[in-house]
């Protein structure tokens, strides 16, 4: 990846928050805020995969959704291409959205059961381009569903006819269509069957090799977000613990919670699953409503220590290439 | 005697679309302390085999065969009888921890009923043994939290509720459906160091349903590997994973990203899994797979022990070193 080379997208200390009220709560006091995102930076270049991963609650699909505004971030930057997006008119978006797509995890939910596939994956193309000619918008659906492995004779049929995996590969289309310059995949693959999955990955892989696509790929599973991502951010109730290329991710994990993580995924294979050391973390997730003082992850973390409870670790360099937030790395 | 004996097991589902075939021909036997993996994707029929087991068919699904537990016919015992054993010398954890709990009842009400019902014991009793069971599963404060209602409970929390009322009886047999599968990593590892250490000191013989070759590999002395119904290969966890043998698990194995490789692509299967109203004449697996020819189209293949391991069975037409040589290095 070329260092010079300005970023497309360029994220500064984004927080989203929510406020609502929880039931015991009068109807006179102050609504609660939850903090889903606190405080999340990086930049993104072209053709580049950024893989981010960490456990439900943490507030990866959160950080997504705020990328395309699908809610709105609180605090923070948000550049694409060098233009202020947080705040930004719904036009300015609007303008936007042809070059940022999504896609999302549940492949069948996430497409309109009332619309055939030509319909869905067309949408994008009637809404940006409404001067296209009906003619070109069909060919142009044609050429996509050969392109993600779909059949011409399948482009009247409706959702529920299809499988899992074919869905997923409707909402990509649907994605691609406008030639994107970056698609923001929430979960693309967690509800496909194992060998579905595969196919999936080696598809986004091979289109973003073909097309110079930059993808925000989120997941819980470790072993996916390695085969597809260049650099990877470990969250963890809604902070970045560790910031770092992929190899020096998977082979020098310095965050106690990345090397957690790494050691509780089952290998399919018996002789090093049983021998391997597994780093167990005790208990639960604490509530985001009312996150520990410090360190976020000092209630469950092995090492930590008096200090972890009184400063907020900073995201520093440790080691080759990784950036962590933790006192003691 | 073997603990847990299953013979040709077959589930038939009476269907608009005719009759769906979901198991066929499946044999296992279970000794005290083992585990036995049943591996496959969605709609291969590794659930429906544990449901006939517990008697919890849909309506309209039919078992056949033989399921002796300690020698007792699970499959034609009446409701009475198999009341007595379910629950009780066998017990279920369900996939889904959000919604196998009863969210109108405290967890107390729902664990002492399981040995008020099987043991006959007043509600003192049955609490004070909840509490024990509520702490082997590592809930902390076990004592206040059992009178709680299942939605204070996270999802990893809720899913150990679960097993500890699987536990309650100390069941013979825990059969487990995906427990692990609605849980994060860190969370799923905690629940397998679980059973395997409730599995070391209570002597229970595992089903185990998963997905997830990594869990299998971790937990199972056997394995099961079921495709569209049937068996596609069973034998010991070690002799699997090492020299899988049939095209389908070498397929599998193959399109695991793996956390301790970083391979370059991943082996897809091609196409999807079948519709099981509507499978195909031969082996269900023929569609996808790159080696089949004119006979697995038209064939089904026999689950046949491979030469030199008698424990090892494969049902596939072509000779195991041909599929190893092609699928091995391909």
């Amino acid at each position: 990846m070329d260092k010079q080379q300005t970023p497309i997208l360029s994220v500064r200390d984004v927080k989203v928050a929510f406020r609502f009220k929880d039931d015991k709560d009068w109807p006179w006091s102050a609504p609660r805020t939850l903090k889903a995102v606190n405080g999340i930076s990086f930049d993104l270049h072209a053709g580049e995969t950024l893989g981010v991963v960490g456990e439900s609650g943490c507030g990866k699909s959160t950080l997504a959704r705020a990328l395309l505004n699908l809610n709105p971030a609180n605090a923070g930057s948000i550049q694409w291409m060098g233009q202020e997006m947080r705040g930004a008119s719904p036009s300015a978006w609007m303008a936007v959205r042809k070059d940022i797509q999504m896609i999302f995890q549940d492949p069948l939910a996430s497409l309109d059961p009332r619309m055939t596939v030509a319909q869905t994956i067309a949408e994008p193309l009637r809404t940006h381009y409404p001067q296209m000619s009906n003619d070109e918008v069909m060919e142009k659906v044609r050429a996509m569903m050969g392109r993600v492995g779909l059949t011409p004779q399948q482009i009247n049929r409706y959702p529920h006819e299809f499988s899992g995996g074919q869905c997923q590969r409707i909402g990509i289309a649907r994605a691609l269509i406008l030639s994107p310059k970056l698609i923001v995949c929430d979960e693309p693959v967690s509800a496909l069957d194992v060998s579905i999955q595969a196919q999936i990955i080696n598809l986004l892989k091979e289109l973003q090799k073909e097309l110079g696509l930059a993808l925000i790929f989120i997941a819980h599973d470790l072993a996916v977000v390695r085969h597809i991502s260049h650099r990877i951010m470990v969250m963890y109730l809604g902070r970045a613990m560790e910031f770092a290329e992929k190899n020096a991710l998977y082979n020098d994990p310095r965050h106690p919670y990345t090397q957690a993580l790494l050691s509780a995924i089952p290998i399919p294979d018996p002789e090093l699953e049983r021998g391997k050391m597994i780093q167990l973390l005790q208990g639960d997730l604490p509530s985001p409503m009312n996150p520990p003082s410090g360190c976020v992850f000092r209630t469950r973390c092995p090492k930590a220590q008096d200090q972890c409870a009184q400063t907020v670790p900073e995201l520093h360099t440790s080691g080759a290439g990784s950036q962590v937030a933790c006192l003691l790395a | 005697m073997k603990l847990l004996e299953v013979t040709d097991l077959a589930v038939q589902f009476a269907t608009q679309d005719g009759t769906v075939y979901a198991v066929n021909g499946l044999n296992f036997a279970l000794d005290k302390g083992q585990t036995l993996g049943i591996v496959g994707e969605s709609g291969s029929g590794k659930s429906q085999t544990v449901l006939a087991l517990m008697g919890l068919l849909a309506r309209n699904g039919k078992a056949s065969g033989q399921a002796l537990f300690q020698g007792r016919n699970l499959l034609t015992l009446p409701a009475s009888e198999l009341n007595q054993i379910r629950g009780n010398r066998m017990a279920m954890i369900f996939q889904d921890p959000m919604t196998s709990l009863n969210p109108y009842l405290t967890v107390e009400r729902q664990m002492t009923e399981v040995l008020q019902f099987h043991k006959g014991q007043d509600r003192g009793t049955a609490r004070a043994a909840s509490v024990r069971m509520l702490d082997a599963v590592r809930i902390p404060e076990a004592a206040k939290r059992i009178a709680m209602y299942p939605h204070e409970f996270s999802g990893g929390m809720r899913q150990r509720v679960m097993i500890a009322m699987a536990l309650l009886c100390e069941p013979e047999v825990l059969v487990a459906d995906e427990p692990t599968t609605a849980l994060d990593v860190t969370v799923q590892a905690q629940m397998l160091t679980l059973l395997r250490d409730l599995q070391r000191d209570f002597g229970t013989a595992i089903v185990l349903i998963t997905h997830d070759l990594g869990v299998v590999a971790g937990l199972c002395d056997q394995v099961v590997v079921m495709y569209g119904g049937r068996v596609m290969e069973q034998g010991s966890a070690q002799e699997l994973f090492k020299t899988a043998t049939h095209p389908y698990t070498l397929g599998l194995l193959k399109a695991v990203p793996r956390m301790d490789r970083d391979d370059e692509s991943l082996l897809a299967i091609p196409g999807a899994p079948p519709n099981m109203a509507h499978l195909p004449k031969g082996c269900p697996f023929s569609p996808r797979c790159s080696l089949a020819d004119g006979q697995c189209h038209t064939e089904l293949a026999a689950l046949q022990p491979i030469a030199g391991a008698a424990q090892h069975l494969r049902a596939c037409h072509r000779d195991s070193a041909i599929v190893s040589r092609e699928l091995a290095h391909g």
